[in-house]
């Protein structure tokens, strides 16, 4: 099934080499009527090729903002005040407009939730799929159709040929996604993010979108950024693990370890609300409250107002994000009390 | 033993609906083809499927809000659909509903007091004295974890787990017997979610209220649901206890979404083991495949598939604990996986 050696085997490999991305320190503002906020903090991962990180978190946590400033899509109102994005061998935070839009598609490449928004709803999908082979590699009108035909068989839409010429509403949900999927990947990027790309769907189509997301990660060898909420798609898809609230990156490390044994109270009252691990009848172990609103959220550390932990020191200093293991780290000052679930 | 009258019973239920003409030439697309439920009070019912399997006609027909093209709806065993008048409204009340989008079900120009109180204006004879209303709306508003001081503020000003909120408090203010709840929790975050899912079930016990529970998200079913009915195409192709469909599914399509739906191991790890792989995606609704409806993705169909629509088949108690699934062929006692 899998045409790539085992992971046990590429495993050492995609560690020592060069990652095929590397996101440091990234800051984002937001510039809204009633005043400037922190959307993303001082935001630090990278990712090798043949690997999948998932960036994990709630609605606000800024996990599409940082996914958005890495493909150089952030709208007007945000700003990247700080940090680096490489990717290509480049800090593409430093390229121009123009030289950044070359990256787009042979190296660096998304996938949003909403397939319907983001396809044309006015050009047939066959046009639509061969267009990045026309821009980045000037192919004809009819060879990047064929391009494209070749694309949809690819992703497992049947009769590719006559439905290139169908619009994006004549396909359902998860052919959408597909189609969107086949764009995403045709010009073979280093690294693919993909924004909740399942979240839409129903459950066996999400199964059947996972699925090829893997298939064409192993195939060709790319880095995948899987940006979502759900943490059961974090275990089964995930090899390592960022976790946000607030803006910042509160845990991370491989996700075999961190949902085995988290290391911050966020990560474990996450995990505790999942209601598959919960025993039926007895009430689920909910975080309290909710997230802070960008603008107010706390000097100190950012999840001090729904931590079961919380003491004066979170209240006054601001967790560093510190190693709790090789390839681990945690931003809590009492993280060793968590050392058991 | 004889069993009591159930607080719902539907049986043989069709609903269908006049749709633009498709390609091969057909206009009516059956909804609800022969749905049966029963509920208790103060149980809960889950219903699963997917887009499109006719979830939420059902749900508008257990609301009154649509009716029935053949079958019958009996709470307490009264035929709604038969009432006039007073006694219509009187039922209505007894019967509520929780929507699944906080930000679109709360009108925003209206205080949470202003639509915790809005049923009474219909129901004059609940809190018949516009002084005790206040009063009513801080009882409620405690009961579901607000504060009483949250009484005048507008939604903006709250989360989407407090709106939530709101919407069950204005469902509780007409002391209903059932609510019915469509996707409440979908639209939430999962630490939020978590305490919905706990005050549902806190009010349950306090109240003795029954549930409908749509929901895509099958571990938030198997958490809160007695038993569980699983829709495919307008047919409840599954219906049983909760643990009994979830641990020993009958039918292949009951299999193949609990297979399908991502798991998260105490451990940490992801469930599931082996993926039952559905191939293609829900037919039309408006040209249901003949015979069984799930045929078209199913890895075990035969012949007799295609030209008989099975009868449900049985295991275990007598009813309600029966568990049943349509199929030709179910699914051996042993679970999947082993």
């Amino acid at each position: 099934m899998n045409p790539l050696p085992s992971t046990a085997t590429a495993e050492p490999d995609a560690r020592t080499a060069e990652p095929a991305l590397a996101v440091e320190h990234l800051s984002v503002d937001v510039h809204t009527a009633s005043g400037t906020v922190r959307a993303v903090h001082d935001v630090s991962f990278s990712v090798h090729k043949g690997r999948t990180l998932a960036l994990l978190g709630e609605s606000g946590c800024g996990k599409s903002m940082t996914a958005l400033s890495i493909v150089g899509l952030l709208e007007p109102v945000a700003e990247v005040v700080g940090g680096s994005v490489k990717a290509g061998g480049t800090d593409v935070l430093t390229l121009s407009r123009r030289a950044r839009r070359k990256l787009a598609g042979p190296v660096l490449s998304i996938v949003f939730q909403d397939a319907l928004a983001a396809l044309n709803p006015v050009q047939p999908v066959g046009r639509q799929l061969g267009e990045p082979f026309r821009i980045h590699h000037g192919l004809s009108r009819r060879e990047a159709r064929e391009k494209a035909i070749e694309l949809m068989r690819i992703v497992g839409i049947p009769e590719p040929r006559a439905r290139a010429r169908s619009y994006p509403h004549q396909f359902s949900g998860g052919m959408r996604q597909r189609l969107l999927i086949a764009m995403a990947v045709a010009l073979a990027p280093d690294v693919l993010l993909a924004d909740e790309p399942t979240t839409a769907l129903d459950v066996t189509v999400q199964a059947q979108i996972m699925r090829l997301l893997r298939d064409l990660r192993a195939e060709r060898d790319m880095a995948v950024v899987l940006i979502t909420h759900d943490l059961a798609v974090v275990a089964e898809h995930a090899d390592d693990v960022v976790i946000m609230y607030a803006g910042n990156v509160v845990e991370t490390g491989p996700v075999r370890e961190v949902f085995a044994k988290p290391r911050h109270p966020y990560t474990k009252g996450l995990l505790d609300s999942v209601p598959e691990r919960a025993e039926k009848g007895k009430p689920l172990p909910a975080v309290g409250g909710s997230p802070p609103e960008l603008s107010a959220v706390p000097p100190g550390c950012v999840f001090q107002a729904r931590c079961p932990l919380a003491r004066e020191r979170c209240a006054d200093e601001r967790p560093r994000l510190t190693a709790t293991g090789p390839a681990r780290a945690a931003a809590c000052h009492f993280s060793e009390e968590l050392t058991s679930v | 033993m004889s069993e009591p009258t159930p607080l719902l019973e539907v049986t043989g239920l069709r609903k269908s609906f006049r749709v633009a003409r498709n390609k091969a030439g057909r206009n009516r697309l059956t909804a609800l083809d022969g749905v049966d439920l029963r509920l208790g009070r103060g149980e809960t019912l889950g219903l699963v499927g997917e887009s499109g399997c006719g979830k939420s006609t059902l749900a508008r027909v257990l609301l009154m809000l649509e009716r029935p093209d053949e079958g019958t709806v009996r709470y307490d065993g009264v035929d709604p659909f038969a009432l006039k008048g007073k006694e219509l409204l009187a039922w209505r009340r007894r019967v509520q509903m929780v929507f699944q989008d906080p930000f679109a079900s709360l009108n925003a120009r209206m205080t949470a007091a202003d639509l915790i109180g809005e049923p009474w204006r219909t129901h004059r004879d609940l809190v018949p004295d516009p002084r005790k209303r206040e009063a009513r709306v801080r009882e409620l508003l405690d009961l579901v974890g607000l504060r009483a001081g949250d009484a005048h503020r507008y939604p903006n000003e709250f989360s989407g787990g407090q709106r939530q909120r709101i919407g069950i408090a204005r469902a509780l203010a007409l002391e209903p017997d059932l609510i019915v709840c469509d996707e409440p929790v979908s639209a939430l975050d999962l630490s939020v979610q978590a305490q919905v899912l706990n005050l549902l079930a806190d009010l349950q016990q306090r109240l003795g209220v029954s549930y409908v529970f749509i929901s895509h998200d099958l571990s938030v079913v198997r958490h809160v649901a007695d038993r569980v009915s699983v829709m495919y195409l307008g047919k409840i192709i599954e219906h049983g206890p909760t643990e009994d469909v979830f641990d020993r599914p009958l039918h292949p399509y009951t299999a193949a979404l609990m297979s399908a739906a991502p798991a998260l191991e105490p451990d940490g790890t992801a469930g599931g083991g082996d993926r039952i792989l559905l191939s293609g995606e829900l037919p039309s609704p408006l040209d249901p495949p003949s015979g069984c409806r799930f045929r078209t993705r199913c890895w075990q169909a035969a012949d007799r598939c295609a030209t008989e629509s099975p009868d449900p088949y049985g295991r275990g108690e007598e009813a309600p604990d029966r568990h049943e699934g349509r199929c030709h062929y179910p699914l051996s006692l042993s679970p999947i996986g082993a």
